[in-house]
């Protein structure tokens, strides 16, 4: 079975974010880290592979400095990554991503399924695996808490999904496009060999030509969505207005005033 | 090319989504502004017929329904390919969709099939020189960023959920329903929908209008019965910090924050939850937010509007009381 991850770089979530005058984005002295939701990718990745054999690649389009998201998850145990880059790829959006992408799995032809994060922590579109799946023409299967069953054989999967109302239960034929979400397991660790082996491993770059991607479909050309302006949210100002009674009763009794008076019950 | 917006208008067992009404009120402010018409997109099972009327009555002008047992189940292929279809034929300017689940999947899905870009979780929108413009959180609310599609039809939006009001339905508006057939037949289609099992409790997180949380105060599973009590007595729904859910006393589906649901209520009651950075990414934007916890210098109290420094054991359950007898 050949599984293939996509990821992401992203600041670290406890990262302060801020934005100067000319809109550049900065996090500051945070280190830059695999997309927190990309790790549960890769775990039911490393999982399924020592359930039913073969291999996992972990793919990246990112600039080829920007390699520890692929480092880390080689870290936790991945046969293979790749780094997709070309500087045309600057300013692309899920549409133009989601085609340097998919070109990139066509190119690595065998595979049979492919895994993603939920979103990526910093422009949270949740968009790429739905575009990629859409892409390549296979079943889109996104939020999913449990593979409760795969079959490589037989080529079907059959997975739980969330929805705002419960659990949908889907079967699908593979290769299929699986969007991982928080629950569906526990992400290891990085062990002190996986470091090692992860720091020692060649990150081959792959160009767009490599991939047979047009240059004219990456990058702001690719993309429909254009972002000429990043701020930051205004802060609201003051201090909750602490309630204080005698009794615990009576300050319950008058913060239900105070909600009723808000017109929020 | 036409100032029209399609709306998808998303339900479950006939159920509408809350998001898609608010999408439709978004789409009928913005077509009165740029003098445009909003269509109403019901693909869904046998029965959804009665979404039509309702879609209108919100702000729809017209109605685009297909009722089919392959669009019973939410399925993104079997939607997409109707969709596109519909919006091939029509041109319209721009098509909304509520931000959940199914409209996250949706949106850009139907983005590659229309080789078009689609703007996700907007939380405002707005018809600027001839621009529309979407404001979307990103980093998890820290910042903001103003978002076009400047060249591409149609532009595709999905909407945050309660980000937009939910317009006062009209009953005597009226317009055009219109009947449409499914473009992928069963076999066309690559997954199947083998079972549902719906959440317990019954309210979504999503799209309730008051949220109680507890967090790592509540100490253990039974801690959250009291919680569980007030959120019940409020009608809302029980939300939970990452701290409790990790500790496995409440299952992931209740977590509110970054690394769970962004939540934005009426009201928020969060109980023995300090507030981490990551808890208020999920919840800030509530609009009336109320913490109970035992230590006055919890972060939460610098976000809260409302503030009980105290035991949530004791404060939870007069809480309970005071609206069991303010409410009847």
């Amino acid at each position: 079975m050949h599984i293939v991850v996509c990821t992401k770089q992203t600041p670290d979530s406890e990262a302060k974010m801020s934005v100067d005058e000319a809109g550049n984005v900065s996090w500051g002295e945070s280190p830059l880290i695999i997309n927190p939701w990309d790790e549960y990718a890769v775990e039911e990745a490393l999982l399924l592979r020592d359930k039913h054999g073969g291999a996992v690649t972990v793919i990246s389009m990112g600039p080829e400095e920007a390699l520890e998201a692929l480092k880390h998850a080689v870290a936790m145990g991945c046969d293979e990554a790749i780094c997709i880059w070309d500087d045309a790829c600057a300013d692309s959006d899920t549409l133009a991503t989601s085609y340097v992408l998919a070109k990139t799995i066509e190119k690595l032809g065998d595979v049979d399924l492919l895994l993603f994060g939920k979103s990526a922590i910093d422009a949270e579109t949740w968009q790429t695996g739905s575009a990629v799946a859409h892409r390549l023409g296979v079943p889109s299967l996104m939020y999913v808490i449990k593979i409760a069953e795969l079959d490589p054989d037989g080529k079907t999967i059959t997975v739980e999904r969330l929805l705002e109302e419960g659990r949908q239960v889907v079967s699908a034929s593979l290769p299929a496009v699986v969007g991982t979400t928080k629950g569906i397991n526990e992400p290891r660790y990085t062990s002190f060999m996986g470091i090692r082996k992860a720091a020692r491993m060649e990150y081959p770059l792959w160009t767009l030509a490599d991939v047979g991607a047009e240059a004219d479909k990456v990058g702001a050309a690719g993309s429909g969505v254009r972002w000429p302006q990043v701020f930051a949210p205004p802060v609201r100002e003051g201090e909750a207005e602490i309630i204080e009674a005698e009794t615990v009763e009576e300050a319950a009794s008058v913060l239900v005033e105070k909600l009723l008076a808000e017109k929020v019950i | 090319m036409s100032n029209d917006i399609f709306v998808w208008v998303e339900q479950f067992k006939g159920q509408p989504a809350a998001a898609s009404w608010e999408a439709v009120g978004t789409a009928r402010h913005l077509a009165d502004t740029m003098g445009g018409h909003v269509t109403a997109c019901v693909f869904g099972g046998q029965g959804v017929e009665a979404l039509a009327q309702e879609a209108i009555s919100y702000g729809a002008d017209a109605v685009l329904l297909a009722e089919d047992a392959t669009l019973a189940d939410f399925r993104v292929e079997p939607q997409v390919a109707l969709l596109a279809k519909a919006v091939r034929e029509a041109g319209p300017t721009a098509v909304l969709i509520g931000a959940t689940f199914r409209g996250r999947e949706l949106g850009p899905a139907l983005a590659v099939e229309l080789d078009t870009g689609c703007i996700a979780d907007c939380t405002a929108l707005e018809f600027e020189d001839g621009q529309l413009v979407a404001t979307r959180p990103i980093y998890a609310g820290k910042l903001l960023s103003k978002c076009t599609i400047p060249e591409r039809r149609p532009r595709i939006f999905t909407t945050r959920v309660r980000a937009f009001p939910k317009p006062e339905p009209d009953s005597a508006r009226s317009g055009e329903v219109v009947r449409v057939e499914p473009v992928l037949a069963e076999g066309d289609i690559l997954s199947q929908v083998a079972g549902f099992q719906e959440t317990e409790g019954g309210v979504s997180l999503a799209d309730a209008s008051i949220i109680v949380s507890g967090g790592r105060g509540v100490g253990g599973p039974e801690g959250f019965e009291p919680v569980r009590e007030l959120a019940k007595t409020l009608g809302g729904a029980l939300g939970a910090s990452r701290a409790a859910v990790d500790a496995g006393w409440i299952p992931y589906e209740h977590q509110v924050g970054q690394t769970g649901k962004t939540v934005s209520p009426d009201l928020y009651v969060a109980a023995g939850i300090s507030g981490a950075i990551q808890h208020q990414a999920g919840m800030r934007t509530s609009k009336v937010i109320v913490a109970i916890n035992k230590d006055p210098e919890a972060p939460i109290f610098k976000l809260a509007h409302y503030g009980i420094v105290g035991d949530l054991f004791k404060v939870v359950p007069a809480l309970t009381a005071a609206l069991k007898e303010k409410l009847g």
